[in-house]
């Protein structure tokens, strides 16, 4: 059992109080709180071994270019990838997304070619398939979702064709928390000769991700979501593409010679990680990932699985309240809508009460789009949320609630 | 009531709620559904305020050299903002409208209650009112008696 007084200890803000109340944090899926392990870790770099990567011959420098690297292979066994340069780092899921339709766009994608994205799509994973789209004249197909908020499998089927080089999904949805079938998808990309690409980033904080297995091309999340420093990310790539594919950006690091007629490039990871890399915070990050492997062997899913069926069960207590997203596979976000309320203005009636909440469309507007509506209010939780938040989060709605029902 | 009468009044209201938050927040809304409702027609992005997080749709008038607004929000908290605008800027000379200093805002402590990113909404909502009411006043008398449809901002 994993003993949650324990765990808020481990995080300072969670003292914090907000317009005099004390801060109850429901807004985890779009950045987690940091535990005093990675604020130490990050402090300590600072401190003690801040020096350039991959360059100095001195001391400072193997110190800061070995705990560098040691992230790296901290990553590639908590994903278990086979190799550890095929962890690269970026600043995000987002630019981990870029950098695989940029570079994957100059080698397997021609006008006329077919790249596959889902309804349920953040835009940071439609966005640069747009952009690569348009650029060689390929075209962007949808899968669509069903009324439970889950993709439509057949449909993908029907989708796909010989000309699909390429299939970008969101491993669990930030909106509607449906957790999508990534392995039933590779295996029916695969047959048609497609790449796939997954968006992890509301993936890795919840479940066990296994690149191997899951058997995608690409896992691109970001650190931040995950108990991490902001500003750094990772993209996981099978190696035998990554050695096939341009770099992405130019610059130092990433060369092996450099002369005016021609460059050689660096070999992986280095290839695709031009320039000082934010050495700080991927150090820091190892701090990150070590903590959360741990809280999973205590099975801080579990926990978070019981916040999320209490949370929903409350809410639908609730007259007029409907919970957005009904998948049978769902975890940690809660979208809603409250009939009468706009969710910006609950949002803010709730923040008065020290209880922060997402508001608005989440950065999935083709989504709220399919789902025919403006927006939602979020609820999304992390290992150090409690029963006892969700309860009074619950009573402050009611109460909200009940003032605009009287208002009427 | 001048200009600087109404802000006093305003002022003196928000002090009843001693800077609590949702009591504030609450009575902003209240004031937002006094607000008689826009018709449809002007509901488009034509009479949309750029630079708002919410959809706030505003349309001025100007008789007889006061400036009249009317507008509307798709969100409550928005809509209130909007109606303490209306309230003090609204029926006043288009001139005075555009040299008004608005500083009720600061006094009550709305950067506070509403926060940056709403506060930056309220700016382009004032930028706007004060555009409208520029129109009017520099084309005087010729402009005074129309609706005023096209002009809008492109922050
Ligand atoms: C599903 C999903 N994809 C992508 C992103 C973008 O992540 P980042 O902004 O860290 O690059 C987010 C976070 O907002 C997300 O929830």
């Amino acid at each position: 059992m994993i003993d949650i007084a324990q765990v808020r200890r481990d995080f300072k803000i969670l003292n914090e109080k907000i317009n005099g109340k004390p801060l109850i944090y429901f807004d985890n899926a779009a950045t987690s709180q940091k535990p005093q392990v990675v604020v130490d870790a990050l402090l300590n770099y600072y401190q003690q071994i801040n020096s350039n990567v991959h360059r100095g011959v001195h001391s400072l420098a193997e110190k800061a270019t070995n705990a560098f690297e040691k992230t790296r292979e901290t990553v590639r066994g908590f994903i278990n990838a086979k190799f550890t340069e095929e962890i690269i780092f970026t600043k995000g899921t987002t630019e981990g997304i870029n950098l695989v339709a940029r570079s994957l766009s100059k080698i397997s994608l021609e006008k006329g070619d077919e790249v596959i994205v889902s309804a349920m799509e953040h835009h940071a994973n439609i966005v640069p398939w747009q952009m690569v789209c348009d650029e060689v004249g390929a075209k962007l197909k949808v899968i669509p979702i069903t009324l439970k908020g889950e993709l439509d499998l057949d449909s993908f089927e029907s989708l796909i064709t010989p000309k699909t080089k390429i299939v970008a999904v969101i491993h669990v949805s930030n909106v509607l928390g449906t957790v999508n079938d990534i392995k039933g998808i590779t295996k029916t990309a695969h047959k048609h000769n497609a790449l796939v690409l997954v968006d992890g980033a509301q993936g890795i904080p919840h479940l066990d991700v296994d690149v191997q297995d899951l058997d995608c091309d690409f896992y691109a999340f970001s650190a931040h979501k995950v108990y991490g420093p902001t500003g750094i990310g990772v993209l996981y790539g099978k190696k035998e593409l990554l050695e096939k594919m341009p770099p992405f950006l130019g610059g130092g690091e990433m060369i092996s010679e450099v002369t005016f007629e021609k460059t050689t490039y660096n070999e992986l990871p280095y290839k695709f990680e031009a320039g000082t890399p934010n050495i700080g915070d991927v150090i820091a990050f190892d701090s990150a990932v070590n903590y959360l492997k741990q809280k999973k062997e205590e099975n801080i899913v579990a926990h978070e699985n019981e916040l999320l069926e209490y949370a929903t069960k409350k809410l639908k207590e609730i007259e007029g309240i409907k919970i957005v997203g009904e998948s049978d596979n769902k975890i940690s976000v809660i979208s809603f809508i409250v009939e009468g309320i706009h969710s910006f203005d609950l949002g803010m009636m709730l923040d008065a009460q020290g209880i922060e909440i997402r508001t608005g469309h989440h950065c999935a507007q083709p989504l709220m789009r399919a789902l025919g509506i403006e927006g939602t209010a979020r609820v999304s939780f992390a290992i150090y949320n409690t029963k006892e938040e969700v309860d009074i989060f619950v009573e402050e709605l009611k109460r909200i609630v009940g003032k605009f029902a009287r208002k009427k | 009531m001048s200009i600087d009468q109404k802000q006093k009044e305003i002022i003196e209201e928000f002090q009843l709620f001693e800077g609590d938050k949702e009591s504030t927040i609450f009575h902003l809304m209240e004031i937002g559904e006094s607000l008689s409702p826009l018709e449809d027609e002007y509901k488009t992005d034509k009479y949309i305020i750029k630079g708002c997080q919410s959809k706030v749709w505003l349309i001025a008038e100007c008789k007889d050299g006061n400036v009249n607004f009317r507008a509307d929000s798709n969100t409550a908290i928005t809509k209130g903002i909007i109606s303490l605008l209306i309230r003090v800027l609204s029926g006043e000379k288009a001139k005075s409208i555009v040299d008004a200093d608005l500083y009720f805002i600061k006094e009550i402590g709305m950067g506070n209650i509403i926060g940056t990113q709403r506060s930056n909404g309220l700016v382009a909502m004032i930028k706007q009112m004060k555009l409208f009411a520029l129109a009017f006043h520099n084309n005087e008398p010729a402009m005074s008696d129309l609706k005023l449809r096209h002009t809008r901002s492109n922050d």
